[in-house]
């Protein structure tokens, strides 16, 4: 389950607080110190008074009611003329294109044993359409990517995956562009969205799973509806951002020369975010595709339900099998979005002399492809993958026996950082957080957000607080804090040392990325049985696994906030005499300090999104209490407020975060 | 320009050349071979689709399995597995797109709310499965220490169960929160100094119980049979207060063991009245706990697909397949 909040906007947003900022800054750490110092002694006074502990099978009355109305719904959806007329309606239309898509390319169609498009048809278009869009580099990367799909012996679930993908990012820009372009030209409906966007992004999918279910029944259009309220946000906030960024001077000339606003948004405004927009497309596929393993749990075809199974009989080597072939599609899709976002401004730059030929060489590129899609339609060979899939045996052979190596031979440290982590750091944080008196931390985290983000933090950190006590889901709100803020903790390690690394080396910087990629996508589900061998069904499992998820982020944006400290600094400070080190700590560092904030805040987000998948492997508390609420009926209410804590906990955070990074990049 | 024309035309050409020559060597047609086995279609006829419900365990994969190769090969039913949790699936029934759970434990909950208020499912009999609920320890420690399966002598090993998670006491594991469990009130009426602590997931519940039997750790948890994990570690059941009938009326006060659990089949109420095939074989459809952990086995331990594990053992059963569809 991925998070995809993309940056926040670092410039023309920040607040003018600078010139009082800058005083202010020399008391912080003292006033931190102050109110950490005041809350252990109070802990120390006030022990195991007043926590709001709830016990697992405990209910309050918010979610008793949540249960009424979710059984009202299924009682009432064959009557309820809302059903009959509006939800009835929206999941014939989606099932439809969902069916559409799917008989296109991946499941037997009107009365055919195969799709409409075979595998050669599919790899021709995915080609042509790289190339077109992008360059012939990207092209070669995608026939390759899909062809190796197939090798893998995974060619339908990859294609019912695509297809998954496919129908729900239409549907998703099919709205957010709209939304997206509105939220760019009104600052208040901007205002207006942007919570219900974060809403949508960190509510845990397995909250609203059953009753999308409930609303779109069983099957294809439940699952599109699932990604799409996930995968959406991105692509309208990203236009949003697109619209806003296109320099004011320009619109302002287009409408001295004439322009109804209708013309200077189609002329002006929308071709000049052209490129940002697609930006935004890449990042709904993104998410989309992350997606994937959660939607098998209401039966979605594809990779995710093959991940899924393998779990249940702990079968690593299929479950990484099925995994790497959703990394190699992300990665193949994310690769041609973004070559088709750079594509005319580089088409410009290099003055190529096939420019001429573009045009006969794309006619030609489409016939071959209409060609190769005749022939993937008429014959089976081209139809249906050859080849029994040796290679994605043999790669699921490799997983199992490097996993059983690790499993023999490491266990013995593992278990020992692990104690000396859980026994040292996580304990005696997390018994400061739920055995302190509810009101205490939450008065300590007030001030902390008031200290750290301005008097505004404060307040939406107070709403934040008033909220959760209402979930009736404190206690376990606040072992889940104790347990993001360690991950963070270990995210930021890891992100300062190997980001710098990155920053400061270009080598290092080409080798580490893909593999942060593919920390990014791959499904958590793949790593979960080698890190319970590993770490036993422990918080600290849910940590480590929250970590390999969130750190690839932190580890960019530090890389990318180094790279971007003037050179003529460090070349100032070599000359001054600073060794390495030095650089680093008094240099690089602190320039990027921004950087380090955004670091933060994505790091923290991306472990938030992690919890509930930290509830399949022990951590308890809320991402267990949303599991469960999965699962049972009784406790659907229970686990409703449990997704609410997790968002309130994320609002609270990115708006601390947030208003702490614009103070220190002020 | 005109040379440009030329060119495009020449590559056009030698296009539809190639086109040609591929389609001249072509081979098989997309659905030559499919129309040979046009005689289930009639037969697909009266069964029509039979929409199956299948529930995340092994256990029920092999009961789904088998009944899908039985409905498929000798019903000729279109058969459609929904992979689906237990509270979904019975959501199913109502909206006409699941037709059957086949392994149902115990679930007065979901009973109640569809079958006696909603009225949109109806129970169609026993599977033959026993389902057994308990706390198990792995075999090692059974043997070490024989006294460990009797609960009354747990206490006296409490701390050997301490983990970081179980603050100071014993660990108790327990795995999905959509198993029936009475743990928390158990162990505190029992006066056992253990804490439950949730692993959240039955593959967690599993590795844990793998890797301590391997290590020789100590582990006491949750666990039920039939599940074909027991083939690879025969767990050890731990012996608590014998059940009673209406023991376990008061959730709160419960202090025995878990019931044996006659487990169950649910059928949609349309399904059971529409007169298909399919539903007198999954209304006839009985089989014993060895049966299933067989074709758990091949599915999970063997990594057949469930098709061929249900075909190896349908083979070898035959006799008790025809019971079934006669």
């Amino acid at each position: 389950m991925t998070v995809v909040l993309e940056k926040p906007e670092k410039s023309g947003t920040a607040e003018p607080v600078a010139p009082r900022g800058s005083r202010r800054t020399v008391g912080r750490p003292l006033r931190i110190g102050v109110i950490l110092v005041l809350w252990l002694v109070l802990f120390a006074v006030l022990r195991g008074k007043q926590t709001l502990s709830l016990a697992a099978a405990d209910l309050t009355d918010l979610h008793r009611w949540f249960n009424d109305v979710n059984d009202s719904i299924g009682a009432n959806r064959d009557s309820n003329p809302l059903f009959l007329y509006f939800f009835n309606e929206i999941r014939l239309v989606i099932d439809t294109l969902a069916a559409f898509v799917q008989e296109l390319i991946s499941q037997p169609s009107a009365g055919r044993p195969l799709p409409q498009i075979g595998w050669l048809g599919v790899v021709g278009i995915v080609g042509y359409v790289s190339w077109a869009f992008g360059n012939w580099r990207v092209a070669l990367l995608a026939v390759a990517g899909f062809t190796f799909l197939g090798l893998q012996g995974l060619w339908q679930e990859s294609m019912d995956t695509l297809a998954l993908t496919l129908s729900s990012v239409l549907v998703a820009l099919l709205f957010a562009i709209p939304l997206g372009v509105w939220a760019g030209l009104s600052d208040r409906f901007h205002r207006i969205m942007t919570p219900f966007l974060d809403f949508m992004q960190t509510m845990p999918t397995f909250v609203y799973l059953a009753p999308l279910t409930l609303f779109f029944l069983i099957g294809g259009a439940s699952a599109t509806i699932a990604t799409v309220i996930y995968a959406a946000p991105p692509a309208i906030r990203i236009t949003a951002h697109a619209i806003r960024s296109v320099p004011e001077t320009t619109v302002e000339a287009a409408e001295s020369l004439g322009a109804t606003r209708r013309q200077s948004l189609t002329k002006v405004l929308l071709p000049m975010s052209r490129r940002t927009v697609v930006m935004g497309v890449n990042q709904t596929i993104m998410a989309a595709l992350a997606m994937v393993t959660i939607a098998a749990l209401i039966d979605a075809p594809g990779l995710g339900k093959t991940v899924v199974q393998a779990l249940q009989s702990l079968d690593v080597g299929t479950a990484f099998n099925a995994g790497l072939s959703i990394v190699v599609m992300a990665i193949v899709l994310d690769r041609v979005t973004t070559a088709a976002s750079t594509r005319e401004e580089e088409a410009r730059r290099s003055k190529n002399r096939f420019l001429a030929w573009r045009r006969p060489l794309l006619g030609a590129g489409a016939a071959v492809t209409a060609v190769l899609v005749y022939l993937s339609h008429t014959f089976v060979w081209a139809a249906e993958f050859p080849g029994e899939g040796g290679l994605g045996s043999s790669i699921a052979g490799a997983a199992d026996t490097t996993t059983t190596w690790v499993q023999d031979h490491l266990s013995g440290v593992t278990n020992t950082v692990r104690d000396a982590l859980t026994n040292g750091l996580l304990n005696p944080f997390q018994s400061l957080l739920t055995d302190s008196p509810w009101w205490l931390v939450g008065a300590v985290l007030i001030a902390l957000g008031a200290v750290l983000g301005g008097i505004r933090a404060g307040i939406t950190t107070a709403v934040c607080v008033g909220l959760l006590v209402a979930t009736g889901m404190w206690s376990d709100a606040m072992t889940t804090l104790a347990s993001t803020v360690v991950a963070t903790a270990l995210v930021m390690l890891l992100g300062v040392v190997l980001g710098v690394w990155m920053g400061r080396s270009a080598l290092v910087d080409r080798v580490l990325r893909p593999s942060l990629d593919a920390a990014q996508v791959m499904p958590p589900f793949v790593y979960l049985v080698p890190f319970l061998a590993l770490f036993g069904a422990t918080r600290f499992t849910a940590i480590v696994a929250a970590v390999v998820y969130a750190a690839p982020v932190a580890i960019k944006i530090i890389g990318d906030g180094v790279r971007n400290v003037p050179a003529a600094t460090v070349e100032a400070a070599t000359s001054a005499g600073c060794d390495t080190w030095q650089i680093i700590t008094k240099v690089q560092l602190p320039m990027a300090r921004g950087a380090l904030t955004l670091a933060t805040n994505q790091g923290l987000i991306y472990v938030l999104s992690m919890v509930v998948v930290g509830g399949l492997v022990g951590a308890g508390a809320l991402g267990y209490d949303v599991v469960a609420g999965f699962s049972q009926g009784q406790l659907f209410g229970k686990g409703l407020a449990a997704g609410l804590a997790i968002v309130l906990l994320g609002v609270m955070f990115d708006r601390i975060t947030q208003a702490a990074a614009r103070r220190t990049s002020a | 320009m005109a040379r440009q024309a030329r060119r495009w035309r020449a590559g056009a050409a030698g296009m539809a050349v190639l086109g040609l020559t591929l389609t001249a060597c072509g081979g098989a047609k997309v659905g030559d071979s499919s129309s040979g086995t046009g005689g289930g279609a009639d037969g697909s006829a009266k069964c029509g689709t039979f929409n199956l419900a299948v529930n995340p365990w092994v256990g029920y994969e092999a009961d789904a399995a088998v009944v899908a190769y039985v409905a498929e090969n000798d019903l000729h039913c279109k058969v459609t597995k929904k992979d689906l949790k237990e509270e979904i699936a019975w959501q199913g029934f109502g909206t006409g797109e699941v037709d059957a759970v086949l392994e149902n434990w115990g679930h007065d909950d979901l009973k109640k709310k569809y079958i006696t208020g909603q009225k949109t499912a109806v129970e169609a009999g026993p599977t033959g499965n026993k389902g057994i609920i308990g706390w198990y320890v792995p075999p090692w420690l059974a043997k070490a220490h024989p006294d460990i399966t009797d609960w009354s002598n747990l206490n006296k090993y409490a701390a050997k169960f301490k983990t970081s998670e179980s603050g100071g006491k014993g660990q108790l594991l327990d795995g999905d929160p959509s198993y029936v469990t009475n743990d928390e009130a158990l162990v505190k009426n029992l006066k056992l100094d253990f804490k439950v602590v949730y692993a959240g997931s039955e593959t967690a519940l599993i590795q844990a119980y793998r890797k301590a039997e391997k290590n020789k750790e100590w582990v006491i948890g949750y666990f039920y049979e039939p599940q074909w994990f027991l083939s690879e570690v025969p767990l050890v059941k731990v012996n608590l207060p014998a059940y009673k009938a209406g023991c376990d009326a008061d959730a709160e006060k419960i202090a025995c063991d878990y019931p044996v659990y006659d487990l169950d089949k649910i059928v949609s109420a349309k399904f059971a009245k529409s007169g298909s095939p399919a539903y007198d074989l999954v209304k006839k459809f009985n089989w014993t706990n060895d049966d299933q952990n067989v074709v758990a086995r091949y599915i999970a331990v063997d990594k057949m697909t469930s098709e061929a594990a249900a075909k190896k053992w349908v083979e070898a059963n035959r006799a008790k397949v025809d019971a079934w569809i006669k």
